[in-house]
């Protein structure tokens, strides 16, 4: 189970979470965006490429083939990495991951460590770690920025300031940047973004450490990828003395062809775009006669539990390759935003990850904030069946007992029901028969007992006509003797 | 047991294998020596003419620029011109490629030349790219004494140079010529592969150029494919 450092997990109380985000003018107004932008974008890129839906296919297999045979990949990769003069540290947890990166930041007197975007750093708690240590890191992706001057976790896996207005933004730039004159305009988001570029062009060339997380690592080559839009990863790797890569093991392909399929669904999936401007693969430290670059080169390969997620249920969450694309299209996350996931994977892809990672007990709520729509699995890219592997972290929960008293009993009686199909029917038949009679003059109930979380929100209408079920049998009735017999044979 | 042992130890048993099967080997080494493709789009599979339209709409799709020169010695007249347009001061700096470094820079007059890697005291720099791609409007730069990383990514403007012969159909193209040109498994330092100017969305979704990177990248296709 993972140490979540400095960072706790408040995914145990998802219910209030979800109360507060719901209250919370500001996040709804972001919000907003996400499902508007988001989703079109990723349909109209993917209706553009008549070979999406067999690269997804494709992007799928090359994962679980990767899974399968991880320890041979791994051993690959090290001895290429190794071959071209970089460093390859192993991790079993999250602290081990801390102290190797302290490590080499030490050794090399590092004062301060600028930082790609990395979920995996997020995921350890590096910042607060290392700040703890005496080593200043500065995060350089615009959104990772801005909610490190919040101290905030990132609320989504790529865009991880999108709960935030450009309004609160302004205030933190305020705040924080009190050097500038007091009179400057910020109202655009281009002025705000040109002043996050003259503040953190300086912290670039003045850093002893660059930290980047990885898209990909190829284990034909020894390659890391990183992939990015602003080009602050490759400003962090390609200034410092030292680039550290801290990835996790999962995120092991076999060969430049592989990756290629991989880069066709990421952007894509991701923020709907054909390709993301920058797709770096970094090979090692600085060769003989190279004018820039790292002196050293070092990959943190963490860990933290993957290697024992291979063995069961949940192995194919193994293949995510953090789009984004099940949050951006999740009815949940539309309404309450990342934070109130509690942890550092928001969504679908966190309801099933943050109970692997920080264990049931701390984050059973998440996989039960879901509708099953079905949405999220239907544009993964690596096809994760994300609903049903919640489904798997619900029953796990109820067979560990740690779902609430209410909810138990209320699926004690529902399943004392559904075993006796006849009483079921009989049951159901009355009860909708009784409401029918109840709530005939108007036609919805405001107010019912048993259902008041229904009620307190929305009416609840007056069921007409019988059962679904004696519906259902009606129509199979009337459907057979309408039908033709089956033809047999093939036809002449 | 180091943390290495320990991981490999706990990965060969969540798989039930203990790392030394032979048919397993075999896969793996036989799926790393023959990198086999998987689906290539039918996109860029085009003519060399219609390749080379398709790579110019994909850039400008990308919100990056494109212009033409005959021959290498049209290079300078064209940045000129590019910088001009663009009210920049007419300085550039570029690497100890071979073909950056025979050009006649000397025809444009007042043109400033400066070679080697970027403090980023320059505002626009150009480099010579490995190769492009058509599929998505994609350039593919290495990394070196020819044409130095920081030139990708402190200036404000980029120019980069490609040959019209270069401009590959697919990803999977440039891979082997890749694997051509520094051996299988071996590769440059750094690989960049640049779609378009830097941006970011990060303030309420809305896109903006030249986050961290160059505010505009302008590219020049030399030559006829």
């Amino acid at each position: 189970m993972t140490d979540v450092g400095a960072h706790a997990a408040t995914s145990l109380h998802f219910k209030d979470n979800t109360k507060a985000a719901l209250a919370d003018a500001n996040l709804q107004n972001a919000l907003k965006f996400v499902e508007v932008n988001f989703i079109a974008r990723r349909r109209e890129v993917a209706d553009k490429l008549p070979e999406f839906e067999a690269l997804r296919d494709s992007a799928r297999d090359i994962k679980d083939h990767t899974l399968a045979h991880l320890d041979l990949y791994l051993e690959a990769y090290e001895r290429r990495v190794v071959e071209q003069g970089g460093q390859v540290h192993y991790a079993v947890t999250g602290k081990d991951a801390q102290r190797i990166i302290l490590d080499i930041c030490r050794k090399l007197g590092a004062r301060t460590v600028t930082k790609g975007k990395s979920m995996v750093a997020e995921e350890i708690g590096l910042n607060d770690f290392l700040a703890a240590h005496g080593i200043t890191p500065i995060e350089t992706d615009l959104g990772e920025y801005i909610i490190q001057l919040r101290h905030e976790m990132p609320s989504h896996i790529i865009a991880p300031a999108v709960h935030l207005t450009k309004a609160q933004i302004e205030d933190d730039f305020r705040r924080v940047h009190t050097h500038l004159p007091r009179d400057r305009n910020l109202v655009e988001p281009t002025s705000l973004l040109a002043e996050a570029r003259a503040v953190l062009r300086e912290k670039f060339l003045a850093a002893d450490v660059g930290i980047t997380g990885a898209n990909f690592l190829v284990a034909e080559t020894g390659s890391s990828v990183v992939v990015t839009n602003e080009g602050n990863g490759d400003l962090t790797q390609t200034l410092p003395k030292a680039h550290i890569v801290l990835a996790s093991l999962e995120k092991l392909v076999p060969t430049l062809e592989d990756l290629s399929q991989l880069l066709r669904v990421l952007a894509r999936s991701a923020t709907g775009q054909e390709m993301s401007v920058y797709t770096t693969l970094s090979n090692g430290p600085r060769r003989p006669g190279d004018p820039d670059g790292p002196d050293e080169y070092h990959v943190v390969l963490l860990d933290n539990g993957r290697s024992s997620m291979l063995a069961g249920t949940f192995r194919d969450m193994l293949r995510c390759i953090r789009c984004g694309a099940c949050m951006n299209h999740c009815p949940i996350y539309h309404a309450v935003g990342g934070h109130a996931y509690g942890w550092v994977y928001p969504g679908p892809m966190g309801a099933v990850l943050t109970p692997s990672l920080i264990g049931i007990d701390k984050a059973g709520h998440l996989p039960n904030a879901s509708t099953f729509c079905g949405r999220c699995e239907e544009v993964c890219p690596v096809r994760i069946p994300l609903p049903r592997m919640m489904r798997a972290w619900r029953e796990r929960e109820f067979e560990q007992h740690l779902s609430p008293a209410t909810v138990r009993t209320g699926l004690g009686v529902w399943s004392f029901f559904a075993k006796r199909p006849r009483l079921y029917g009989f049951a159901t038949a009355i009860a909708a028969r009784l409401l029918g009679l109840a709530g005939h003059a108007r036609g919805r109930f405001s107010w019912l007992p048993l259902a008041s979380g229904w009620t307190r929100h929305r009416d609840f209408p007056t069921p007409q006509g019988g059962t679904f079920q004696a519906q259902w049998k009606r129509r199979e009735l009337s459907s057979s003797k309408a039908a033709q017999p089956p033809r047999l044979g093939p036809p002449p | 047991m180091t943390p290495r042992e320990l991981i490999l130890a706990t990965i060969r048993r969540s798989l039930g294998v203990t790392g030394t099967e032979g048919p397993r080997q075999l896969e793996v080494a036989t799926r790393l020596a023959g990198h086999p493709k998987g689906v290539v789009p039918a996109r860029g599979q085009l003519p060399a003419a219609a390749r080379l339209d398709l790579f110019v709409r994909m850039v400008e799709a990308a919100a990056g620029t494109v212009g033409r020169a005959a021959e290498p010695a049209d290079i300078p007249a064209t940045v000129a011109a590019f910088l001009r347009g663009h009210n920049l001061p007419l300085a550039i700096r570029h690497g100890d490629d071979p073909l950056l470094s025979a050009v006649p820079w000397a025809r444009a007059a007042a043109l400033e030349i400066r070679r080697g890697a970027s403090d980023g005291s320059d505002l626009a720099a150009v480099s010579h790219a490995f190769g492009a791609v058509a599929e998505t409007g994609t350039l593919v730069l290495v990394s070196g004494a020819d044409n130095p990383t920081t030139l990708n990514f402190l200036p404000d403007v980029h120019i980069v140079v490609v040959n019209a012969s270069d401009v590959a159909s697919d990803f999977e193209t440039v891979m082997a010529l890749l694997r051509g040109r520094f051996g299988a498994g071996v590769m440059p330092r750094t690989v960049n592969m640049i779609t378009g100017p830097s941006r970011s969305a990060d303030i309420e979704q809305t896109l903006i150029l030249g986050a961290h990177g160059p505010r505009k990248l302008h590219i020049i296709v030399v030559g006829e494919p």
